[in-house]
């Protein structure tokens, strides 16, 4: 099973009114949970990005968790303060450039001695091309365009030094990239950074089937719409198809099953008894559903200012707006009309008010129970062949790793489904991967 | 021993971690996080106020500050001064990479802005030609003039954590900074909140003329390469002067005259010694920047035979005062421009 630590950032599931809580942003936090994830014998530690802060009713949002560092200067001094813990990066291909990114990503991987990783993330949101000179003019249709040709230029530039240590010139030229000069570093220890990919959509699918070395779904399907109910079974179901799916993609790229791992974002909440984890996860959730956050979720698919609504009374009973621009910076539902009747009807049959409502239909918890329930669990489901081990994403910073990883990695590893010491000394190691292939000719 | 007691101002002294290209030095150095981190750790030692590390597209070597955040935890006190270039990156990126560096730092970053001039450069992006120095350190200042309003663009007290009302931060503590220069314009507020000093200390090397009067607009530092004090000293009026011009105290622009330097013994670092105390008593500056023909062999001599020297002559601390790099050269923790902006309409 292949483990690996989120850092809880930016978003709602981030427990900041714990008095626990550190600080998202002081360097120490950012130790305390690599250092936890690394002694838990994990694959790799994880930082998600954003380049805007969000936006609703044309003002920043100021709910959730928000303001983070810049991901590849962090992770780059946590490689001093790590040994084998894999260090992975959410950076765009739409607002950087291939030659640039790819130096450093190269640097991570020199500095870290093979422990770097690229979640390839696209956007074609105008909102956050504001803060950049290339501004927001990508259509749809081109990030996945862009993203490929961007990780095939980045790869000619990690490929192109011999095996011998000299620089042989790039030249690239394709619709989004004219790369032409040498690369100013060797070929990295691990020959190339780790790809993580994430994206349900079939575009999506097929560039991590081509690209990718990791993929990084939603609970249970890879992104199933918020607010689908969906009980365990299901999501165990849909986990299957996923992964059947991803993985059979695989050999018209001329790749092995091996040659991807799939592992799905996923929360848990542990308690000495089942009963007492059902108590704590019920706390959580209360807690990541503020009256205010509530509120806004319900604001978010509406579309339409409900300041004026009780959280603790019944819906509303107006239908969304389906032309809204409330919510900037996150993705627009597809069908807002559809979500709200749902919930509408949830609510009168279950006599839940908006806050009870909201809480019932976001849910986030994916792993609820005791150590051992949670072990058993995570088990299984790599053993049904629906995940290849999971990223965490706890909801406390920094601590929210520690009852993990001193209560159930250890039965994890006592089940022999876990190591208990790391056997190489890259990412790619851990992970199982063999080093990418250099292209004939370059020797 | 007595010591004698110190009166005079002290000399600032920053060391150069990169040497030019030679025949003869190891390819794998370049690339080995330890080499820079033994390197920072002895000029930690003797209280050096900074390091520095240049960058180019083109140099072969890393990332440089990659390089200074992979040394930050391993170091307690020497500040860190990456050279980031402007030219061919976006200028959001820099200011959340400089100020992150301040972050992992606790607060010991810098920022030596640079160009990038050359057609090599600009084919390795193949987005916008090579253009003169001229119009590069114009969009340079602008660089440096929107990375400081990004790190003014949250309050110091932005973050709140108000659980009455639900409120992470106050937004009304998170700005806007709406910048438009003649290349790029940022919308922001900033992702990453206001770092530990405030503004990272921002430095420009002020030799050549084209980039005189982003030193002295936007710089905490000034580089100036002479052959001699009072070339030196010159370039030290001109730039003061220009900073008084532009409304600024010229006191909070620290020029450092910047000297390579080759040491064989250690009769070469008492020698040093001599010639830096020479120029400093001829107003050469207000301390130096050393560049190294190499880096370990120089470094150790220096901190072994030159700084004892100057420390005895109270030209050079014998402690760090404190832990930031504004603090170790007497830079004042910049108020928020937006802050004070409130507070002057309120």
């Amino acid at each position: 099973m292949h483990l690996a630590a989120h850092f809880p950032g930016v978003n709602n599931t981030t427990v900041w009114t714990d008095p626990r809580a550190g600080s998202q942003i002081d360097f120490a936090s950012f130790e305390h949970l690599a250092r936890t994830a690394e002694r838990g014998r994990f694959d790799f530690f994880f930082l998600a990005e954003g380049l805007r802060l969000r936006e609703h009713k044309g003002r920043i949002h100021d709910l959730d968790v928000l303001g983070r560092p810049e991901s590849i200067t962090v992770l780059n001094a946590l490689a001093a303060v790590t040994d084998r813990l894999g260090l992975a990066a959410t950076v765009n291909t739409t607002f950087n450039e291939p030659y640039e990114l790819a130096r450093r990503l190269a640097t991570l991987d020199h500095l870290s001695a093979g422990r770097a990783a690229w979640n390839v993330v696209t956007t074609s949101d105008a909102f956050t091309g504001e803060n950049f000179r290339r501004g927001g003019y990508l259509d749809h249709a081109d990030r996945y365009t862009r993203a490929a040709e961007f990780v095939a230029t980045a790869r000619e530039l990690w490929d192109s030094w011999t095996a011998g240590g000299v620089p042989r010139p790039v030249t690239h030229h394709g619709p989004h990239f004219r790369v032409r000069g040498a690369f100013t570093l060797p070929r990295s220890p691990q020959g190339h950074p780790v790809i993580i990919q994430a994206g349900d959509s079939a575009a999506g699918r097929d560039f991590a089937a081509a690209t990718a070395d990791i993929v990084f779904t939603g609970w249970g399907s890879g992104g199933r719409p918020p607010g689908k109910c969906s009980t365990r079974h299901s999501t165990l179901a849909a986990g299957q198809e996923f992964y059947a799916d991803v993985k059979g993609r695989l050999a018209a790229h001329g790749r092995t099953a091996d040659s991807l791992k799939i592992m799905p974002g996923v929360t848990f909440v542990l308690g000495d008894t089942a009963a007492d984890a059902q108590e704590r996860a019920a706390t959580i959730r209360r807690q990541q559903v503020s009256p205010q956050n509530a509120l806004l979720a319900l604001e978010q698919v509406w579309g339409v200012d409900l300041s004026g609504y009780d959280p603790d009374g019944p819906l509303p009973d107006i239908d969304p707006d389906p032309e809204s621009q409330l919510a900037q910076g996150r993705v627009r539902l597809a069908d807002p009309k559809a979500l709200a009747d749902r919930w509408r009807a949830l609510s009168e049959a279950k006599g839940l008010s908006i806050r009870e409502t909201v809480i019932e239909t976001t849910g986030r918890q994916s792993f609820v129970g005791t150590p051992a329930a949670v072990a058993e669990e995570m088990t299984a489901y790599v053993a049904a062949r629906a995940a290849d081990g999971f990223i965490l994403v706890p909801h406390l910073t920094p601590g929210g790793l520690d009852d993990f990883v001193d209560r159930v990695v250890p039965l994890l590893q006592e089940r022999g489904v876990l190591r208990t010491e790391y056997a190489g000394t890259t990412l790619r190691s851990h992970l199982g991967l063999p080093d990418p292939v250099r292209p004939v000719g370059k020797d | 021993m007595s010591q004698p007691s110190c009166s005079l101002r002290p000399l600032h002294l920053a060391f150069a971690l990169d040497g030019p290209p030679r025949r003869g030095r190891r390819a794998t150095e370049v690339f080995d996080p330890e080499h820079y981190v033994r390197l920072a750790r002895l000029a930690e030692r003797g209280t050096l106020d900074f390091v520095t590390l240049g960058d180019s597209f083109a140099r072969p070597g890393p990332d440089a500050l990659a390089v200074l955040a992979r040394v930050a935890p391993r170091t307690g006190r020497v500040g860190l001064v990456p050279a980031v270039t402007t030219t061919h990156t976006e200028p959001f990126h820099v200011s959340t990479a400089v100020n992150t560096l301040d972050w992992v730092s606790r607060g010991r970053a810098g920022w030596t802005v640079e160009v990038s001039g050359t057609p090599a450069e600009a084919r390795l992006f193949g987005r916008r030609d090579a253009a003169p120095a001229d119009a590069l350190w114009r969009e340079a200042g602008e660089v440096a003039d929107v990375a400081a309003r990004l790190w003014d663009s949250w309050e110091d007290d932005a973050e709140i954590r108000d659980t009455a009302t639900g409120r992470f931060v106050d937004r009304d503590k998170l700005h806007y900074v709406d910048f438009r220069g003649a290349s790029f314009s940022v919308r922001g507020p900033s992702i990453t909140p206001r770092p530990p000093q405030g503004r990272p200390v921002v430095a420009v090397d002020a030799t050549a003329r084209p980039a005189r009067q982003v030193a002295a607009a936007h710089a905490d530092v000034a580089f100036v390469r002479a052959e001699d004090p009072a070339t030196a000293a010159a370039a030290r009026a001109d730039l003061r002067e220009r900073a008084r011009a532009l409304g600024r105290d010229p006191d909070r622009l620290l020029v450092l005259a910047s000297l390579p330097v080759e040491l064989y013994s250690s009769g070469d670092a008492v020698g040093l010694a001599d010639l830096l105390g020479d120029w400093h008593a001829d107003g050469a500056g207000d301390g130096f920047h050393l560049r190294p023909a190499d880096p370990a062999r120089d470094l150790a001599l220096l901190v072994d035979g030159t700084v004892p020297v100057l420390q005895h002559r109270c030209l050079l601390r014998r402690f760090y005062p404190g832990t930031t790099l504004r603090e170790h050269l007497g830079l004042p923790r910049p108020a928020n421009r937006y802050a004070s902006a409130r507070k002057v309409s309120s």
